[in-house]
């Protein structure tokens, strides 16, 4: 059987691998897919966490009732960031962020 | 799984083509999503495929392919600095938490056989989180008008 320590490494694991990406991309959608990785490695955390050591008792399943609401901001997160993706496109013909220097529309 | 999962989450951010990083993405969510079956949550397992990978994903990809050209394999190759400084930031942050794991004893911690099932959520959901949940259809409903009205104000700029 897994213990707890094994998915809270891999959701570290996955952190990292999130940190790695934001530090080294320049691509806007590489950013996107690192910080959804983030995500899901903090939802990661509060199902396991969730799971093995509940909050008061075993049944409460407070850990998976804000993964579901984290879930739900992740997808509206996702769906702002692609629009301003795509604006971002047309005007500069690019979506490297370091070349996006002006705020202007 | 967990093999799996971080091999295709570095896969997303390391891939030649974006679109295959997309996939490589999807992947990585999809296996988030197991582990979350290994840990007893299968509704939130299901949620996390219907919505990332249902919708998320799928929304990354059209995005990709809506913005890819023939230009787009010019994405800039990170500088060597960079990628190590980013390497080195990865790995101290990975060993920071590795540390503080294994130094806790988290092992005294035994998987619940009888654990939260979806009725708990849905009471939890529908009693005391209930304004947790409206706001957050508020805010899912703003950020795609939002959404649309960024592209579309776009449209009208470019028309002219």
């Amino acid at each position: 059987m897994n213990s707890l320590s094994d998915f809270v490494l891999v959701s570290a694991i996955l952190f990292g691998i999130g940190v790695y990406g934001l530090v080294t991309k320049r691509n806007a959608l590489r950013l996107l897919f690192a910080v959804e990785i983030m995500i899901n490695a903090a939802n990661l955390n509060f199902v396991a966490f969730n799971q093995y050591l509940p909050f008061g008792t075993a049944e409460n399943a407070l850990g998976q009732t804000f993964v579901l609401f984290s879930i739900a901001l992740a997808a509206a997160e996702t769906a702002v960031i692609l629009a301003i993706v795509v604006v971002a496109y047309r005007l500069h013909n690019d979506i490297d962020v370091s070349e996006m220097k002006t705020l202007e529309g | 799984m967990a093999v799996v999962t971080v091999g295709s989450a570095i896969f997303a951010l390391e891939a030649k083509e974006i679109i295959y990083g997309a996939i490589g993405l999807a992947g990585s969510l999809f296996g988030v999503a197991t582990l979350f079956f290994l840990l007893n949550a299968p509704y939130v397992a299901v949620f996390q495929i219907s919505v990332y990978i249902g919708a998320v994903a799928v929304l990354i990809l059209f995005t990709v392919m809506l913005v890819r050209e023939e230009g787009w394999a010019k994405e800039a190759k990170p500088v060597g600095l960079t990628r190590v400084a980013g390497i080195l930031t990865g790995l101290a942050v990975v060993l920071a938490l590795g540390f503080a794991i294994v130094a806790t004893d988290l092992s005294q911690f035994t998987n619940l056989a009888n654990g939260a099932t979806f009725v708990n959520i849905g009471q939890l959901i529908s009693t005391a989180y209930a304004p947790v949940l409206e706001i957050l259809a508020l805010v899912l409903a703003g950020a795609i008008v939002g959404a649309i009205a960024l592209s579309r104000v776009d449209r009208e700029e470019t028309a002219h």
